[in-house]
């Protein structure tokens, strides 16, 4: 065989290294700090595309408001093929809402789009999963908010090569960890932002110097939206992710440009734990007079 | 509407069955002060779920009614393999009614986890107002989804090759062990192991 040719020229396609260019043929036009070094404005959440990917979310839910669009994804029992439809189905169960809800409570001026991938029939589940998945990644939300997570290994490579290309595209998937100690995906891959909970009353985020869970939300005993337009309380990983989804949408709609690994430093960054301590001295930055010796 | 079916329990394995899902469901009511428990299996064929134990309220007929696997709760739970945990229900009349009405019994608060073996889902055990001191926490959560994990891990050590339904139990030493590893669990719950 001859070499393979990929087509790949300066400026297109694959990018394995910097030839024949310089900085000035790969400018990155950054955010602008606020004017005038005044503080930032509040940043809501507008303009910011954030997708549930769940049980479907309920329509005109006072504590939601404004669903942009429904989807869902339905598995043919007889070819097996696997569609994204639009639907007014609302929702199966009350998940969904309730995730809807507390992103809303967090980014109240985000767009809030859902896409169901429960409710249908049990079979086949990680499958619907993964094409809910795919599907609101093509779409380039902005965040995915992903409150599941599958215990089957076959996904998990699959899974793998789409949270990266989430990640590349500037949608950021925040994904629960999975509420008992078993394997489960996609919440492990560090291009996803992973979401556990804390037991503390304050809406607050901590970040987890020892991952792979990152960052710890609510999730215990959360007043949430829930079907029939009412409100109830509960506890999991399932409602801290949609309140680390809300607070990227907040930060996005100041920041529009960040990419997913400066959202992950600014969560950070913002945690309720993680404090700038002055420098410990060192043997090479040690300043100390010791003329005396 | 739930369906109705009787609960077919005639082989001996069955029977060895029986005892171990309403013992798991008597236990769960125990350790959480609850109202009632039921557990309910998986039929993939049907796509539904079955309820084969209940504690408690709707012990007299609940048996063999079916519901469908996606709906509710229970069927968010069958699905993600995720345990729920949810207060204020009847408060607010907000969750899924007419299943609730189906079953005569409208809970205020409701936790629910997966039967997980070997990465499947067998079913769900559901827990329907427990006592206010043991519900709503990260700890109860795990409580139960442990519990729940080793009851399901009896449940196939006893019905190895079909454990959601229609498999035919295993007779002897192997369901003595089922039923010693439940007991062992029940103790060590109650602090008494």
């Amino acid at each position: 065989m001859g070499t393979v040719g990929t087509g790949t020229v300066p400026g297109q396609g694959l990018t394995w290294s910097l030839r024949g260019r310089g900085p000035d043929d790969v400018p990155v036009p950054a955010d602008e700090g606020p004017p005038g070094g005044l503080p930032a404005r509040q940043a809501t959440g507008r303009g910011v595309r954030v997708c549930v990917v769940d049980s479907g979310v309920e329509l005109d839910h006072p504590l939601v408001g404004p669903v942009e669009s429904s989807w869902v994804v339905v598995k043919d029992p007889e070819s097996g093929a696997v569609t994204v439809e639009p639907t007014d189905t609302g929702d199966t169960c009350g998940h969904g809402t309730a995730c809807a809800g507390i992103i809303r409570r967090t980014a109240p001026d985000c767009e809030i789009h859902s896409v169901r991938v429960l409710g249908e029939r049990f079979s086949g589940t990680g499958e619907v999963l993964m094409a809910g998945l795919r599907w609101a990644v093509e779409q380039r939300f902005d965040v995915v908010n992903l409150s599941l997570s599958t215990t089957r290994a076959r996904f998990a490579p699959e899974l793998h090569g789409l949270a990266d290309r989430a990640y590349f595209g500037r949608t950021v998937i925040v994904a629960s960890a999975h509420n008992t100690p078993v394997e489960s995906y996609p919440w492990r891959f560090a291009s996803v932002i992973s979401v556990g909970s804390h037991q503390e009353d304050d809406e607050l985020h901590l970040y987890n110097p020892q991952p792979p869970v990152e960052f710890f939300g609510p999730g215990q005993n959360v007043s949430v939206p829930w079907l029939g337009g009412r409100t109830i309380r509960t506890t999991g990983n399932s409602f801290a992710t949609p309140y680390v989804a809300g607070l990227c949408a907040r930060v996005l709609s100041g920041h529009p440009r960040m990419t997913a690994f400066q959202l992950k430093n600014a969560l950070y960054l913002s945690a309720a734990n993680v404090h700038a301590d002055p420098r410990p001295s060192t043997a090479a930055g040690d300043t100390r007079d010791d003329s005396e010796n | 509407m739930p369906t109705s079916a009787s609960p077919s329990f005639h082989a001996p394995g069955d029977a060895a069955r029986h005892e171990l899902l309403q013992s798991v469901v008597d236990v769960a009511r125990a350790i959480f002060g609850a109202a009632a428990s039921s557990v309910c299996l998986l039929d993939e064929e049907a796509d539904e779920l079955v309820f084969q134990a209940v504690s408690g309220e709707g012990e007299a007929f609940l048996v063999g009614r079916r519901f469908p696997a996606g709906r509710g709760i229970a069927g968010w739970v069958a699905t993600s393999g995720e345990p729920m945990v949810v207060d204020d229900l009847s408060r607010n009349a907000s969750f899924d009614r007419s299943l609730a009405e189906s079953t005569e019994y409208v809970p205020d608060a409701l936790m629910a986890a997966p039967l997980i073996s070997e990465s499947r889902v067998l079913g769900v055990l559901e827990v329907l107002d427990p006592s206010p001191q043991a519900r709503s926490g990260v700890r109860e959560l795990d409580l139960l989804a442990m519990f729940a994990r080793q009851a399901a891990a009896a449940l196939r050590v006893l019905t190895p090759h079909a454990a959601a339904t229609g498999g035919r139990g295993l007779e002897g030493e192997r369901r003595e062990d089922a039923l010693q590893l439940l007991g062992s669990l029940e103790r060590l719950l109650r602090g008494t192991g």
